[in-house]
């Protein structure tokens, strides 16, 4: 009883939490000078979406539609057409990406590793709507991206 | 004083003499304010392992000029149904008294505006009135949010206003006077014969009351802003609410600026009496006080970062059933000190 | 006209308009803030009379203490004035009739006969470093010594028979005992079992 009067009476429980945020005005800090600074990502990052092509310029998507299939937010719209030389190709591959939850999915379902997410995460809409990545978005994003995209791949190779 | 004299009838000359004087005090206090507000998101900030603002000038030193501007430029929103007069007068209600508390405020031992007798209960009934400003503009919001925040600070205010009444009868007692000037030549003497030694209870209290009085955290409830949204400020916005941010920060140093002027000794030399007195000989009083002031400053932002909220119910237990007992004893062992002119202190 | 006599104008003008405000206003809070004006002003003209120590005594306690607790309940009184203003002429000959025995009264004990300017000497006026407050308390602990306790002792049990009003038990509601709750210690709530830990299993 008397112990406890002198407890806290002389705030001992208050100084024991002053002494540990005192402590921590002089550790040292975490923060990340964004622009400059940037914490270190993984390969497996999955980030803004691109769509990839053959070395020889030719587009690596097949229209299977299993990405379609296996979204589970239902962002992925894909018609499918026979082009000139009768090879099946998408006529419209949309990505709604205030649907998209960024699941890596479709990448996953992917037979020939043709829809990727990318390391991208920059990137921000200023129009209603530019939030759908069409083919030929995601086509170019692939194509600025392709380098970093093959050895994203390359380096988690074994591991599927 | 003389060249206005020399072309102005002597009332108006006085007059413009003493507004002349107020400038002189309130505009670096202003610029104190501002800065005080930078100095609480760096403070916290590195107490949360954070940096804190560094973006606005050189290591975030422009970021009180920004966030002023930013404040000036934005929309004032009078909400319909309120009651506008009193809706714009309550900020001011808030940083008139905390402005003019400063006018009896002595910084040195010659320089003081206004050199009152009774100068601490001058303090004393304007830190009391600061809380019209919340109270008017809690009511006069038509909010629920702000009334209730308006109603928690009434009633926190006026039962902490009772604890720092005391604490400072006991700093009256040992002073034997209610002039500031008086209260600090008291303490003359060394480090020792300052008040925080024998009135340390008192000093413990007067500090915490003053962090209940000025809404801060661990007392904040009237904002609560997990609670009550903003409290009594939720329906300011733009300069409005600048005011009242400027108020409240006013406040708060002015409490840690009468702490350090009662307690530990205002402008004198902490080296007084040691043989590093003449070594310090050069530094004007002033800077002592704003060193002193700047400690109990700093406790202010170590207090909102490290403690959590009281609950409404412990915060009026603490104040009427801790707090007030504690003075009223210590206030008879102070009496009895100076009856029996304990040595140092009272002799 | 000097600059007191200015401020004494101004302030009584200011004093008269507000407690006549205090009456007028429909709006309680209104009143209320009114009233707080008022004693603002009072205090200003007691300043300019040199009794600054009751000045301010007055605005720390009436406006600081007293008016916002007065504010507190006023604000939260949510009056329908419609109702309030019926039956207003019924009652109003005999309202006049109170305040003008009210009136009446008033002028005859504070009237000039005992409180005129001729039955007390001219205000001397004190040097600066004249202490108002050690003169008042002078005065109070010696000549007025009687009164002065006697009154403390009236407001001691006026406290007392309030809280004594006020103050019930009641044995329904559940409240907690913060000093309880803070020797709470984590070994009376939890109790840790130490137990054999499991085998691994085998992988395959």
């Amino acid at each position: 009883m008397f112990k406890n009067y002198i407890k806290s009476l002389l705030l001992l429980e208050l100084l024991k939490g002053l002494r540990l945020t005192g402590r921590y005005f002089f550790a040292k800090k975490f923060t990340v000078q964004y622009p400059e600074e940037r914490a270190p990502m993984s390969p497996r990052f999955r980030g803004l979406h691109a769509q990839r092509r053959y070395e020889n310029g030719e587009e690596r998507c097949i229209a299977c539609k299993l990405c379609e299939a296996t979204c589970p937010a239902l962002a992925i719209t894909i018609d499918v057409e026979a082009r000139e030389d009768g090879s099946r190709r998408t006529s419209r591959y949309d990505i709604d990406l205030f649907k998209c939850i960024f699941c890596g999915f479709c990448q996953e379902s992917c037979p020939v590793d043709a829809i990727v997410e990318t390391r991208v995460y920059e990137y921000a809409f200023e129009d209603p709507g530019e939030s759908i990545m069409t083919k030929e978005k995601l086509l170019a994003v692939g194509d600025k991206n392709e380098s970093q995209i093959s050895a994203d791949i390359a380096a988690q190779a074994k591991y599927r | 004083m003389e060249l206005l004299d020399s072309f102005l009838p002597h009332d108006l000359a006085a007059v413009i003499w003493i507004v002349l004087k107020i400038v002189l005090i309130v505009l670096p206090l202003m610029g104190l304010v501002a800065y005080y507000t930078l100095a609480e998101r760096k403070v916290i900030g590195f107490m949360q392992v954070r940096i804190g603002p560094n973006r606005v000038g050189p290591n975030g030193l422009g970021q009180p000029i920004a966030d002023a501007l930013k404040l000036m430029f934005k929309e004032i929103i009078l909400p319909t149904k309120a009651n506008k007069t009193l809706f714009l007068i309550a900020p001011l209600l808030t940083l008139g008294p905390a402005l003019a508390a400063w006018a009896v405020f002595p910084f040195d031992a010659e320089l003081v505006l206004a050199d009152v007798n009774a100068g601490l209960l001058y303090i004393l009934a304007l830190t009391s009135v600061g809380v019209y400003g919340v109270i008017i503009a809690g009511w006069a919001s038509n909010s629920k949010y702000a009334l209730l925040g308006a109603v928690r600070s009434a009633a926190q205010i006026v039962s902490y206003e009772i604890a720092m009444g005391f604490a400072i009868v006991g700093v009256l007692v040992a002073a034997g006077s209610l002039n500031l000037g008086d209260i600090v030549r008291a303490q003359d003497g060394s480090l020792f014969h300052w008040f925080w030694l024998p009135l340390f209870p008192l000093l413990v209290i007067y500090f915490i009351s003053g962090v209940a009085e000025t809404n801060r955290a661990p007392f904040d409830v009237a904002e609560g802003e997990s609670e009550i949204v903003a409290g009594f400020h939720v329906e300011y916005s733009g300069m409005t609410f600048a005011v009242f941010f400027l108020g409240e920060y006013a406040n708060m140093i002015l409490i840690s600026a009468l702490t350090a002027l009662m307690f530990l000794g205002g402008w004198l030399s902490p080296f007084q009496g040691t043989f590093l007195e003449p070594i310090f000989s050069w530094v004007p009083g002033i800077l002592w006080l704003f060193l002193k002031t700047a400690i109990f400053a700093f406790l202010f932002l170590w207090f909102r970062a490290t403690f959590p909220r009281y609950r409404y119910d412990q915060i009026m237990r603490l104040g009427w059933k801790v707090f007030i007992p504690i003075t009223i004893v210590w206030i008879m062992v102070v009496g009895l000190a100076v009856v029996l002119e304990l040595p140092w202190w009272f002799d | 006209m000097t600059y007191e006599l200015f401020l004494f104008y101004v302030f009584s003008a200011a004093l008269l308009y507000a407690s006549t405000m205090v009456i007028t206003q429909r709006n309680s809070v209104h009143s209320a803030l009114f009233l707080v004006l008022a004693f603002c002003c009072a205090a200003g003209i007691w300043l300019l009379a040199e009794a600054e120590f009751l000045a301010i005594v007055l605005i720390l306690v009436y406006v600081g203490a007293v008016m916002v607790l007065f504010l507190f309940v006023v604000m939260m009184l949510d009056v329908d004035r419609a109702s309030n203003r019926a039956g207003y002429m019924k009652y109003a000959s005999v309202g006049v009739l109170i305040a003008v025995v009210l009136a009446v009264e008033i002028m005859l004990v504070v009237g000039p006969g005992n409180f005129g300017l001729e039955k007390y000497p001219a205000l001397v006026p004190q040097a600066a470093d004249y202490s108002n407050t050690k003169e008042l308390g002078r005065v109070l602990y010696t000549v007025y010594m009687y009164p002065f306790e006697l009154a403390a002792v009236i407001l001691l049990v006026a406290i007392i028979a309030a809280i004594g009003l006020t103050l019930r038990k009641r044995p329904q509601t559940r409240y907690q005992d913060p000093s309880k709750q803070v020797q709470v210690k984590a070994s009376d709530r939890v109790r840790i079992v130490k137990m054999a830990t499991e085998k691994k299993m085998e992988l395959k």
